[in-house]
């Protein structure tokens, strides 16, 4: 890799433009105006929208009108098992896949920081997953890598006494979560690289005077200098994982049952299925309060890892 | 009697050591590429089973040589047409308006900063929280009401928004590192803001827009779930592409393989000459 610095500095332009005339003040603003309008525009209408039809009785698939049906729609949100299993489900598999993603990553960074022959070679194979199209990623690994009958993992594993697992039926959550691992498992070993080649090589070779073991070093020096690397890929990856809708619908369509319906999957089959419109927004916007929650401490996190904490 | 021993130890102390720095070295290399070979293996093996008769890509055990057909290649090719046009469109589209929505906003966010700017930066970001599937079935009666619904538009105004405020963040984050001697002298020349942006600013930064334009690339070309719920024919994407090659019955398996191919294999080559500048990218620019 090229020279990797440390975290974003903190930007040149510190101090909050005071003094500085109506007329520049609005020059400042134009600029940002078209991609703010544009984001307010499209990002913030639905979910407006999508309060109103929380509080209505609106199925697409028929001609009946919307009409206002009072908190009802919220009251099967709260009462129906089927929302909170399938929130669990999310929290779940985005927590799994992160968390082993991440720990893998770290390994796997370790072994790719030195000099070795085909270095450049074995990160490139490393990566792919990550760019692989996820709707095919999923396809591939439902059929040809984990069918019963034909699959390639079935093959590689019978030495070890593995004989023609049903995966996708036994095991549904533990192969999506696999899969989720296998395409950001690669993600989080590029960032903890990134952590690991920026660090002071003087300081590892001081530690290494004084005479401290290679895991000593790596637990009391490079763990704290990784960390908010590590903290910057969870995050990452709990954003992008926590919407994961590929791999559901098409390894295991939330099935079996339920087993791995997870909240957008939910929330598509209750428009797509059920045609209920009414439902989905009371789900949606449960679902984007209590983000708003966990995006909070999200955010802070933000603040602190692109260091500039007054900003929350 | 002791100093024999010793001697010789001492003598053979060398070597032994650089025996086990070798060995050491070779193991970390063979652990390195076991591991990279396993994460491979299964893009390997979509790409060896396309080059499968369909015959032969549903056998027990599994088939490591056979005669390679480009059969399957050419149904894909003959099927993928408007799946191909409307994701290209898409995605393409949608990059462009990103990168002109993105250029003036991160520049108003770094080079001469308006007011609130941190607060302009959190509020791009936050928006990259809200599921979107949260309000996936208002977005649909919206789309429908609209006129909307299975056109491409549909599909360039939401990725748009999607990857905009991954844009903003990373384009700011290159904007900072123009050199300010390169600012203030464009100044000095008295260049209006446009000439500083199109004459100082672009020019220096242009690797980075080209990189922040591949993740966007990336990000709407693989993009299923938006596709899949607000669109049928007329803007049906490549991810819906792989989901129609895999019917109901029959075999399928090389013939599935052979789209995924296809529909990945421009990406990853992308992915894989922007690698460095990937990193930085998915860092939104944390990373340098």
């Amino acid at each position: 890799m090229t020279v990797i610095e440390d975290l974003a500095p903190p930007p040149k332009v510190e101090v909050r433009p005071r003094g500085v005339s109506r007329r520049e003040r609005w020059q400042r603003r134009l600029p940002l105006l078209p991609a703010l309008i544009y984001t307010i525009v499209v990002t913030q209408i639905p979910f407006l929208v999508t309060l109103y039809y929380s509080f209505q009785s609106y199925f697409w698939n028929t001609t009946a009108p919307a009409h206002f049906n009072g908190v009802s729609n919220y009251k099967t949100v709260f009462t129906t098992p089927a929302f909170r299993s399938a929130l669990w489900r999310s929290v779940v598999m985005t927590a799994a896949a992160v968390i082993i993603a991440m720990i893998l990553g770290v390994a796997l960074a370790v072994l790719l920081d030195r000099k070795f022959f085909g270095r450049g070679v074995v990160r490139t194979l490393l990566i792919t997953p990550f760019l692989i199209m996820p709707a095919a990623a999923a396809l591939v690994w439902a059929g040809p890598m984990l069918d019963p009958n034909f699959g390639l993992l079935n093959y590689l594993l019978a030495p070890f006494g593995v004989h023609h697992v049903a995966w996708l039926s036994t095991h549904a959550l533990g192969s999506v979560i696999v899969v989720m691992i296998w395409q950001w498992t690669p993600f989080m070993t590029l960032i903890v690289l990134a952590g690991l080649q920026s660090q002071p090589p003087d300081v590892l070779e001081a530690a290494k005077v004084d005479g401290a073991g290679a895991f000593a070093t790596f637990r009391e020096l490079t763990l704290p200098h990784l960390r908010p690397y590590i903290e910057l890929g969870i995050l990452l990856g709990s954003i992008y994982l926590v919407n994961v809708f590929d791999q559901v619908r098409l390894m295991t369509n939330g099935g079996p049952g339920t087993a791995t319906t997870n909240l957008p999957f939910y929330l598509y089959q209750q428009v797509n299925y059920a045609f209920d419109i009414g439902g989905a927004a009371a789900t949606g916007v449960v679902t984007v309060i209590l983000t708003i929650i966990v995006a909070t401490f999200a955010l802070r996190m933000f603040a602190r890892v692109f260091r500039f904490e007054e900003a929350v | 009697m002791t100093a024999v021993p010793l001697r010789a130890l001492r003598a053979r102390e060398p070597g032994s050591r650089r025996l086990r720095e070798v060995s050491g070295k070779v193991g970390w290399t063979v652990l390195a590429w076991v591991v990279a070979i396993a994460f491979f293996l299964p893009v390997l093996w979509m790409v060896l089973t396309a080059f499968k008769p369909e015959s032969a890509a549903e056998t027990w055990p599994p088939r490591f040589t056979f005669s390679p057909t480009l059969a399957e290649f050419r149904l894909v090719f003959s099927g993928w047409g408007p799946y191909v046009t409307h994701s290209v469109i898409a995605t393409i589209g949608s990059t462009i308006l990103v990168l002109l929505l993105g250029v003036p906003a991160a520049y108003a966010l770094s080079v001469h900063p308006v007011g609130r700017w941190r607060d302009g930066l959190f509020f791009f970001i936050s928006t990259k929280m809200l599921p979107i599937v949260a309000a996936i079935g208002p977005l649909y009666v919206i789309a429908l009401k609209t006129h909307l619904l299975d056109s491409i538009w549909v599909l360039i105004i939401l990725y748009t928004a999607m990857n905009l405020p991954l844009a903003i963040w990373m384009i700011r984050s290159f904007m900072l590192e123009v050199p300010s001697e390169l600012l203030e002298a464009a100044e000095l020349d008295g260049a209006g803001r446009i000439r500083e942006i199109t004459g100082v600013i672009l020019p220096v930064i242009s690797p980075g827009l080209v990189s922040t334009a591949l993740i966007c690339v990336i990000f709407a070309w693989n993009e299923l779930f938006l596709a899949l719920n607000l669109t049928v024919t007329n803007a049906a994407t490549m991810p819906m592409y792989l989901i129609s090659s895999v019917p109901q019955e029959g075999l399928y398996i090389a013939h599935l393989s052979a789209a995924a191919t296809v529909a990945s294999v421009p990406v990853i080559i992308v992915g894989w000459i922007a690698q460095r500048s990937l990193v930085r990218g998915l860092a939104m620019g944390a990373i340098k």
